[in-house]
């Protein structure tokens, strides 16, 4: 889960590392308030976006009243960039910036580690400066059983270049964001601009976090911070029933168990979709996973009817452990209860597959079911359910 | 033969005793795996009856199951919550080979008991995967050991399970040496390139498959491996070319981040390394039953 600015600031004052202050806003009217209790003399409104580039896009302003911040969050609530549109805002105190650093720790897949990377030139797009200047660029493994302690801070800010007299203060910090990264089961925080003040002082001005979603076990607080609202609906409901769902922008709707065969089913699907006229597309990852009862089969099914974009469904199941027949016999109920509120309107192919593939198949054509056609094999099924979106349009 | 797992296996469950711990027990039994073990501190000195008679010991650490059964390979099937002390005690007690089923476990746990792992004498395989099976052999994981029950010269690693499944039933009637499941999470203890290293110096495998998908850079790393070290004939198969940048695919791992990890990049680098890549799994299937059959012929 990526957090919002504002959130990342929250947990970085939970662990000691120096912030600014900031209020949200959703309205302007909020935004002038925030500014008033600020009191200082300038703040800036930030526009809250898990996205990149919002400077760019116009979605940081500085304000010298709180007449100006309220006019200024005015322009930036409801505004879109890059696709995300901007619900609320952060009036942040206006900070006195010396320099400007950068500061980065993550997991670093190829490695199977962790990676902090840091740089006395911060405040720009990190990755143009990896390309361009990689010298400017420390990067330094990070021992997933040692952490950031002081000697690991000290290797950190002296690869980085920090001046002498900068290195203890910014080592400091470093050790309060592995608490973050640590403390809160972080896959990546990532602080930049990291700046010195005019007093010199150290200040994490903007914070980019991703939980794990996997340990929230471990931080029943980390449920708060879901975001409801910028996910899309259909995913929040396959959530809440527990499936793997991911919205994609086409029309065939997609079922499958199984990670890997979903997402291959995809790419299947889209190849065969270029035969045809409008090019069908997938409309959804679902990985309904190992088991494919009837419940988890019906509550696939009626999210996937659900999607007003979908035109042609393609349930696709390599019965494994699972056997083909409980694989059919879940289809078979779960019709029936889709049937029984009228939601089985739209075409589905089913591709069953494996164990005890002919009795599975074979109870299916006997079940005659409405709108349900079988095809043997995943490439054959993929270019019927691309043909049956395409005739819909 | 084989790798990793063969007829002389003597495998032991952790977290046996509990549901899922059971019902693939069971399976393994019955696909012949010589068993001699659970693990369970608070049931330990009990025996568990399966079907068909069989007792199997319970015992209350790793280390007790190596003194008293000899024990050479763990299968891991505790809740993730517990994975990692049970991983880490699995190492600790030096088992040779230590197999995580177990899919949903913190990857902070598991960058801590792969750290462990790294300088042990366990290979780890997982966590979030299916196993490894040498059909006619031994079978240590939850892969459906009658999709392809006859052993053959094929060798087969992949990230995804249900992927593994598909290319095992499609080429069921050549057999497999191994087939290997390392699982699709971020950080994974045993990777495409252990599994080629191994099928390349085992006599009883002539042709590789491997299958990858998006996220991270594994597959870009095997084709490098390949390029200098694989003589034997490799077959790729890449899911994911239609993933959208940013969503994670079911897998914790499957994410494409930035121009990093596309299914695109990874199937040049497998063809630049002489590798043949299917653009669907039964197409991967095809090129393998051709390499197998000009092998034969």
């Amino acid at each position: 889960m990526d957090l919002y600015e504002y959130q990342a600031r929250d947990l970085f004052e939970s662990h000691g590392v120096p912030v600014l202050r900031g209020i949200t806003a959703t309205t302007a009217a909020e935004a002038r308030q925030a500014a008033e209790d600020l009191g200082t003399p300038v703040v800036v409104v930030k526009a809250q976006v898990k996205t990149g580039g919002r400077g760019k896009a116009g979605g940081v302003k500085v304000a010298k009243s709180a007449e100006e911040a309220e006019a200024r969050a005015n322009d930036i609530l409801g505004m879109d960039i890059k696709g995300h549109t901007v619900r609320t805002v952060m009036i942040a105190e206006g900070a006195d910036i010396a320099e400007e650093y950068y500061f980065s720790l993550l997991l670093d897949r190829a490695n199977r580690s962790y990676l902090a990377m840091c740089s006395k030139e911060g405040g720009v797009e990190i990755e143009t400066l990896a390309e361009e200047r990689p010298e400017a660029l420390a990067r330094v493994e990070v021992d997933p059983l040692v952490g950031i302690d002081q000697a690991k801070a000290d290797e950190i800010v002296a690869a980085a270049g920090f001046d002498a007299e900068d290195q203890p203060k910014i080592a400091a910090v470093l050790i309060k964001l592995w608490d973050v990264y640590a403390g809160e089961d972080a896959t990546l925080v990532e602080v930049n601009p990291l700046i010195k003040t005019g007093a010199g002082d150290i200040v994490a001005l903007d914070g980019k976090v991703t939980l794990d979603d996997n340990a929230e076990f471990r931080h029943p607080d980390h449920v708060a911070l879901h975001d409801d609202q910028s996910t899309d609906p259909l995913e929040v409901k396959a959530k809440s029933l527990g499936l793997q769902y991911v919205k994609l922008d086409g029309n065939v709707g997609i079922i499958g168990n199984g990670a890997g065969l979903v997402m291959s089913t995809l790419d299947v699907v889209a190849y065969a979709g270029e035969e045809f006229p409008g090019s069908p597309k997938p409309a959804n990852f679902l990985d309904i996973g190992g088991g494919a009862s009837a419940e988890v089969m019906s509550n696939g099914l009626s999210i996937i009817f659900s999607d007003p974009a979908v035109q042609s469904v393609f349930v696709n199941v390599f019965g494994g452990i699972t056997a083909c027949d409980a694989v059919a016999n879940g289809i078979i109920q779960a019709f029936e209860l889709l049937g029984a509120q009228g939601a089985t309107h739209k075409p589905v192919v089913v591709r069953l597959d494996g164990n005890n593939a002919e009795l599975g198949r074979k109870m299916l054509d006997e079940a005659a079911l409405p709108n349900l056609e079988r095809v043997d094999t995943m490439d054959d099924a993929a270019r019927r359910v691309a043909e049956l979106a395409s005739r819909a349009n | 033969m084989a790798i990793f797992l063969n007829s002389d296996s003597k495998v032991i469950v952790q977290g046996m005793t509990g549901s899922e711990g059971m019902k693939h027990t069971q399976r393994m039994l019955t696909s012949g795996t010589n068993i001699v073990g659970g693990v369970n501190p608070r049931k330990a000195g009990t025996e568990v009856e399966f079907a068909g008679g069989v007792k199997v010991p319970v015992f209350g650490t790793v280390k007790e199951a190596i003194a008293a059964a000899d024990a050479d390979v763990s299968v891991i099937f505790v809740p993730a919550k517990f994975t990692k002390d049970a991983v880490v005690e699995a190492v600790e007690a030096e088992i040779p080979l230590a197999i995580c089923i177990t899919e949903g476990v913190a990857v902070k746990d598991t960058a801590e008991f792969y750290t462990l792992a790294k300088g042990s004498k366990t290979r780890l395989i997982g966590p979030n995967c299916p196993g490894v099976i040498s059909p006619e052999q031994s079978n240590a994981g939850i892969i459906p050991a009658d999709i392809a029950p006859k052993k053959g010269r094929i060798g087969l690693v992949s990230k995804s399970g249900t992927l593994t499944y598909q290319m095992m039933y499609e080429l069921r009637d050549f057999g497999f040496s191994t087939a290997v499941g390392i699982g699709g999470d971020p950080v994974i203890g045993t990777t495409h390139i252990d599994c080629l290293q191994a099928f390349q110096d085992d006599p009883e495998t002539d042709a590789i498959v491997m299958i990858g998908e998006i996220g991270g850079d594994a597959e870009e790393r095997a084709a490098d491996y390949i390029k200098a070290n694989v003589t034997k004939p490799v077959v790729g198969y890449v899911a994911g070319f239609t993933a959208p940048e940013g969503k994670t695919m079911g897998h914790a791992g499957a994410i494409v981040s930035g121009s990093a990890g596309t299914a695109a990049a990874k199937q040049k680098a497998l063809e630049a390394a002489g590798v043949k890549v299917g653009k669907t799994p039964s197409g991967a299937a095809a090129l393998v039953r051709e390499i197998m059959e000009g092998l034969t012929a």
